[in-house]
């Protein structure tokens, strides 16, 4: 190909070198270091802003699967195929104790995360246990609801509508549940090795994580127990 | 005990996927043995399996998309040869429940396991070098992510021997993927291994973002990072938009066939026009997620290989942030004909059409770039040279499909065919064929053969244009797509001339191997010495051939765009390297098997479920989380490089460096720079 | 079926690139009508239409696109290393007016186009009725595994793969599934649209002259897809009083029984007729009141395939 290495640089520096003018050209060293604009021109980030940032982009692409099903139950929302509607679901009542316990369980999530802040193990684990179990009660109640409804005979398999009403609050409900688990993976943890930075990543991680189910839930019980309600 | 799995289950009546099975599990039980012959386990062990390396995950990833491509194109074949014998009368060798399969395969394959795991295995080796930093922003899930898209590859394997594959083409359209038109288990071979496998990508998606917007050197502001680091960041943004998508309608689907649900049943208020929707509001951003990636590299060719920066940096960088935007808006150009409507499809016809207003600007760029260039026509640019054609002609029949009226015609017929393989195979294959040749030397430290690789292309873009231009001609002449045998005898000639093309693509793929062989037979004769070999312009080109497992020696301090160009002009220029920096030790995360151990699980866990053997299945289950908890439980993640042993690889390069210096001849004296 | 072999074997022998174009536009002058699903022949406005503005675009988009690829290596030779004459400049990387040009020549085709599609749409909607002093012809598409079913309802007959319409008088189809998604296309009177189960879809098509067509699905069904082809004939409207007369003299009727043996999947179904047909039939199958077609079935062993579950699934 050439007779000699790095063609293109070598021959650039000898012609920069034979037009001083350079009309329309660059200069390549023209350009200083940035200072302060932002993490990038000062280097990678440090590993608990790259951990965070990398489990909201999680959290996003997790609330667009949740707008899938949202979708799908803006669809059907009508496709009862002689079925049950919407409005024979809603339980105000027991859905009221859901979302009073799940609005709960993230304040207490959050009084959990300032107690990490002050690196106290016991608040912290009084306050994950707290949360767990106003996340159990959650979880139960809606498992009754479902046990209710398919006694019923209101089962997913009934209509396009049923299926799509089951399939949105279930998937919240399986988020929750493997929250759960992850709460009592992390009490476990704090327990045994205390606030070490990884640990507090993870901790940070599963406080956004529990207040983004709850965001979802909002917007589940409005979109589908409210506007239900008054259908 | 088994669910539904039983002897009855593999194909004893079929000859061709029981050869070919035999013939794979002879070759595999034979490297196996070789392997353990010559006790190379634990080198692969703690080099290559639980290895975290992006580099090393890239390269895994390339291989695994070539075994894809290997896969996908044997499918090709006898797709071809199918449709050129069975004309008029004749049934053909593959009777429809077999056909059927294979282009479904055909499909599935070429874009999740053959064009994914490249592009990604690229995106992966390339992106931390180009951003001088030693690593991505999560290791570990890099390596849960390359096993997994494993996992999917492998269940669809298996599904050759143990069951069959879906018979539905590559996007399962209810209601024929419904449990009710699709008993078997093909259906759902499909729906795992791309559920398993798409978690992995989201994955890479989560971890690019993360990458290129976090971990950068100092210096490189946004606007002086290379364009293949923009377009990894837009095609990973496109990843964390669209394949949770992806998921939860491949999971709808899978609720309706395993517990009877009604999301898209023909009946009792399924809608099947939403899985349209839903799947290509996936499907369209797939394609770019493809592309994208593949435009950069382009890039990154034509500025090497010209000898000038990118013509229009800032430019490129809007447009390709505009088709990103845009691609999430034309998903119904897929359905034109679905009667939604003269308003809708005017919308989405006219979206379809502006993208191409980007990807005009690119290409327009590209060949200014070439423009006060000195253009070295390397295999590389071959291969980029071959794309300006094929794509634009491609991107231009995209154009004609995007018209409402024209698209009534030529629907899903030959023409549709054509025209997406001429863009993926032009934009896509191209510029992966053109990217292996290009880094090859940075993985492995020896150029490959130019002389193969020249013969591989001219045969490869020769044989395209022979075997897709009669599927232009048909579908302008009527033919649809998918046709097991075809009844019209007229269209034998075009079909036969299209199966010699793929005589010649083969022609060409048979280069691409002896291109391989050769060059590692003739490894010393092409040795790499400098790191440098093609005269490059970007941080990679920075390091040694092959680069060190922790990239830089010292993170580098980028002063302008091309930030390798200015260092090494000064080289030149100065006669001599910069003063030797002062050695540091560096931290470095360590391998984990955890990536392995999960998708073994995940595998175990999707065949149980395919087969409805629910113990098997909970015990993936459990096994994958445990196996996830014992990973997060570990105390040690990171160890530290010594400085002795840092300096010691780095003044090896610098050495090298010299070297070539060296060679350089005395530059004259002259006006100051 | 005469054969058209200027064109064919110019495509033959000059399988490249470039003269793929060629070839495409020589397949488009050709006035060979005889390859009876060549939408480039077309019999009525809808196919004409159609296919003029798939060539007008054509020919737009080769206006720019010959011109870039001729650029492309025009500029690639010029500038090869081995040419010393021409000037290199190894830091030209911008210039305002060349990006303007770059931006804008893309901009303008696509606002051309978008006239085109904006237009084309609306007229070419298949919904949309044909412009007629004569009343409509009704036909009801029913798709079925692996065979069309035509229902004349005025007329009070049916048909099974075969669809035999007046010349001259715009056809207005009602298409629906009785199973899976098919599409209903017959290339040269013009647009496709989808059949699908539970719902409606319109096309009104029109041939002008006595021809004969072929008729395909143009969306995968099964293992049966590759024969779902059906003969159109468009006949002088005499001729067409008379073929209804025929049908109704004789054959079986298509009532709720006869439709559901017909729904069984099957393929390579011989045109039949049905010399009656049940009025409400159409409207039973188009809102589910008759529930979609079975699928594989253990007793048919025609398609049953290779199912691993020979009951099927529960």
């Amino acid at each position: 190909m050439t007779d000699f290495p790095l063609p293109a640089a070598a021959e650039t520096v000898r012609r920069v070198r034979e037009d001083p003018h350079r009309l329309g050209h660059r200069d390549p060293h023209a350009h200083e270091t940035i200072e302060g604009i932002g993490h990038g021109t000062t280097g990678p980030a440090t590993k608990r802003v790259i951990v965070g940032y990398g489990f909201w982009i999680f959290l996003l692409s997790d609330i667009v699967m949740f707008s899938a099903f949202f979708a799908a139950f803006a669809v059907q929302r009508g496709a009862t195929a002689g079925g049950p509607g919407v409005s024979e679901l809603v339980d105000m009542h027991r859905v009221g104790w859901e979302t009073g316990a799940l609005l709960l369980s993230s304040y207490t999530c959050g009084l959990s995360f300032a107690a990490t802040n002050a690196r106290s193990k016991l608040w912290t684990q009084v306050f994950l246990l707290v949360t767990g179990l106003l996340g159990l009660i959650f979880v139960g109640l809606e498992l009754l609801e479902f046990v209710d409804l398919a006694g019923r005979g209101i089962v997913p398999q009934r209509s396009g509508f049923l299926s799509a009403f089951f399939g949105l609050v279930g998937l919240h409900g399986v988020h929750v549940t493997l929250a759960g688990m992850w709460l009592l993976t992390m009490m476990a943890q704090v327990q045994l090795k205390g606030f070490r930075p990884e640990i507090v990543h993870r901790l940070i991680c599963f406080n956004l994580f529990w207040h983004a189910l709850d965001i979802v839930w909002i917007g589940i019980f409005t979109i589908v127990y409210l506007m239900g309600a008054v259908a | 005990m088994f669910g539904k799995l039983s002897w009855s289950a593999i194909p004893w009546d079929q000859p061709i996927p029981l050869i070919t099975v035999a013939v794979l599990i002879l070759i595999g039980a034979g490297l196996l043995g070789l392997v353990t012959y010559k006790g190379w386990w634990p080198y692969l062990w703690t080099e290559w399996i639980t290895s975290v390396d992006h580099k090393r995950i890239g390269i895994m990833y390339i291989l695994l998309g070539v075994l894809g491509l290997a896969r996908g194109f044997a499918d090709a074949i006898m797709m071809r040869t199918q449709q050129a014998i069975a004309v008029g009368g004749s049934q053909g060798y593959l009777p429809p429940e077999h056909y059927n399969q294979i282009f479904s395969a055909h499909g599935t394959i070429m874009i999740f396991f053959a064009a994914m795991p490249l592009v990604i295995g690229f995106m992966n080796f390339v992106t931390p070098l180009q951003l001088g930093v030693r690593d991505v922003a999560f290791p570990t899930m890099n390596s849960v992510s390359l096993w997994l898209s494993a996992s999917g590859f492998l269940l669809v394997n298996v599904s050759l021997f143990i069951g069959e594959f879906a018979r539905t083409g590559w996007l399962p359209y209810p209601p024929l993927s419904e449990a009710g038109y699709s008993p078997g288990v093909g259906v759902d071979y499909y729906l795992w291994a791309i559920q398993i496998a798409g978690v992995g990508t989201l994955m890479t998606g989560i971890n690019f973002v993360t990458t290129v917007l976090k971990m950068r050197c100092p210096g490189m502001s946004y606007l002086r990072m290379p364009m293949f680091c923009w377009t990894t960041l837009a095609a990973s943004l496109l990843i964390v938009a669209v394949f949770p998508i992806l998921t939860a309608t491949l999971a709808m689907l899978s609720l309706d066939r395993f517990f009877g649900w009604h999301y898209f049943t023909g009946d009792a208020g399924g809608n099947p026009m939403m899985f349209v929707n839903l799947i290509w509001a996936w499907g369209h951003p797939e394609v770019y997620i493809l592309v994208l990636p593949c435009f950069g590299i382009f890039s990154e060719i034509f500025s090497t290989f010209s000898g000038k920066p990118l013509f229009g940096y800032r430019s490129m960088v809007a447009a390709t942030l505009f088709i990103c935007i845009v691609s999430l808006m034309v998903w119904l150009h897929h359905f034109f004909t679905m009667g939604a409507g003269p308003a809708v499809n005017t919308f989405f016809g006219i979206a379809s059409s502006v993208i191409a207003v980007g990807t005009g600007v690119k290409v327009y760029n590209w060949i200014f770039t070439m423009y006060g260039g000195r253009v070295r026509f390397s295999v590389p640019m071959l291969w980029s040279l071959g794309f300006i054609f094929t794509f634009v002609i491609g991107g231009m029949t995209g154009v004609l499909l995007a018209v409402p009226p024209a698209d009534f015609l030529v629907h899903n017929s030959m023409f549709l065919v054509a025209h997406f393989h001429n863009v993926i195979v032009g934009g896509v294959v191209f510029a992966l064929f053109a990217a292996l040749d290009y880094w090859f030397p940075k993985a492995f430290g020896f150029r490959l053969h130019p002389g193969w690789g020249a013969a591989a292309f001219w045969f490869s873009f020769i044989g395209f244009w022979v075997t897709f231009t009669p599927l232009y001609i048909l579908g302008l002449e009527g033919m649809t797509r998918r046709l097991q045998h075809v009844n019209i005898p007229e269209w034998g000639p075009m079909l036969q001339i299209s199966a010699f093309g793929v005589a010649i693509l083969v022609v060409g793929a048979a280069c691409q191997i002896i291109m391989l062989v050769v060059s590692i037979l003739q490894r010393d004769r092409l040795r790499d010495t400098s790191g440098d070999p093609w005269d490059g312009r970007s941080l990679e080109w920075a390091t040694p051939s092959p680069a060190p497992f922790f990239n830089f020696a010292t993170t580098p301090n980028v002063e302008g765009e091309e930030a390798y160009w200015g260092i090494k002009l000064a080289a030149i220029e100065s006669q001599r390297l910069g003063p030797e920096p002062k050695y540091e030790p560096i931290h470095m995360p360590v391998n984990s098997p955890v990536g392995f151990y999960t998708a073994v699980f995940a595998t175990m866990f999707g065949f149980a479920l395919i087969w409805q053997i629910w113990w098997l299945a909970g015990l993936g289950f459990v096994g994958a989380l445990a196996g996830f908890v014992v990973f997060a439980w570990r105390d040690v993640h990171e160890y530290w490089v010594p400085a002795e042993e840092v300096a010691r690889v780095d003044r090896a390069r610098r050495a090298a460096r010299q070297a070539l210096l060296d060679q350089i001849p005395e530059q004259p004296e002259g006006a100051p720079a | 079926m005469r054969q058209c072999p200027s064109s064919r074997s110019r495509a033959a022998e000059r399988p490249l690139g470039r003269a793929a174009t060629l070839a495409v536009l020589a397949l488009a002058t050709c006035s060979c009508s005889s390859d009876a699903l060549n939408p480039f022949a077309p019999v009525g406005p809808v196919a004409a239409d159609d296919s003029k503005i798939l060539i007008d675009a054509t020919i737009i988009m080769l206006a720019i696109v010959i011109p870039t690829i001729l650029l492309a290596f025009w500029i690639a030779w010029r500038y090869r290393a081995s040419n010393t004459k021409a000037e290199y400049l190894p830091y030209w990387a911008f210039s305002g007016r060349i990006e303007a040009v770059v931006w804008s020549i893309p901009i303008l085709t696509i606002m051309f186009l978008g006239g085109v599609i904006w237009i084309g749409s609306y007229q070419l909607d298949p919904f949309r009725p044909i412009e007629s002093p004569a009343p409509p012809l009704e036909v009801q598409v029913v798709s079925l595994d692996w065979k069309w079913l035509f229902i004349y309802p005025r007329e009070g007959i049916a048909t099974v793969n075969q669809l035999v319409v007046p010349a001259g008088t715009p056809v207005h189809f009602s298409i629906t599934s009785g199973s899976v998604f098919n599409v209903f296309f017959v290339p040269r009177m013009g647009s496709m649209v989808y059949a699908m189960p539970g719902m409606v879809s319109q096309l009104h098509l029109r041939a002008d002259r006595p021809e004969t067509m072929l008729g395909q699905s143009a969306q995968f069904s099964g293992d049966g897809f590759s024969d779902m082809q059906f003969q159109v004939r468009s006949v002088p409207p005499a001729e067409f009083a008379a073929w209804t007369q025929s049908v109704r003299g004789a054959g079986p009727i298509l009532d709720r029984p006869a439709y559901a043996l017909l729904a069984r999947q099957s393929h390579r179904n011989p045109p039949a007729a049905f010399r009656a047909v049940d009025p409400t039939l159409f409207q039973a199958i188009s809102t589910q009141q008759i529930p979609p077609a079975p699928g594989p079935e253990p007793g048919n062993e025609e398609h049953a395939g290779r199912e691993v579950t020979p009951a099927g699934r529960q």
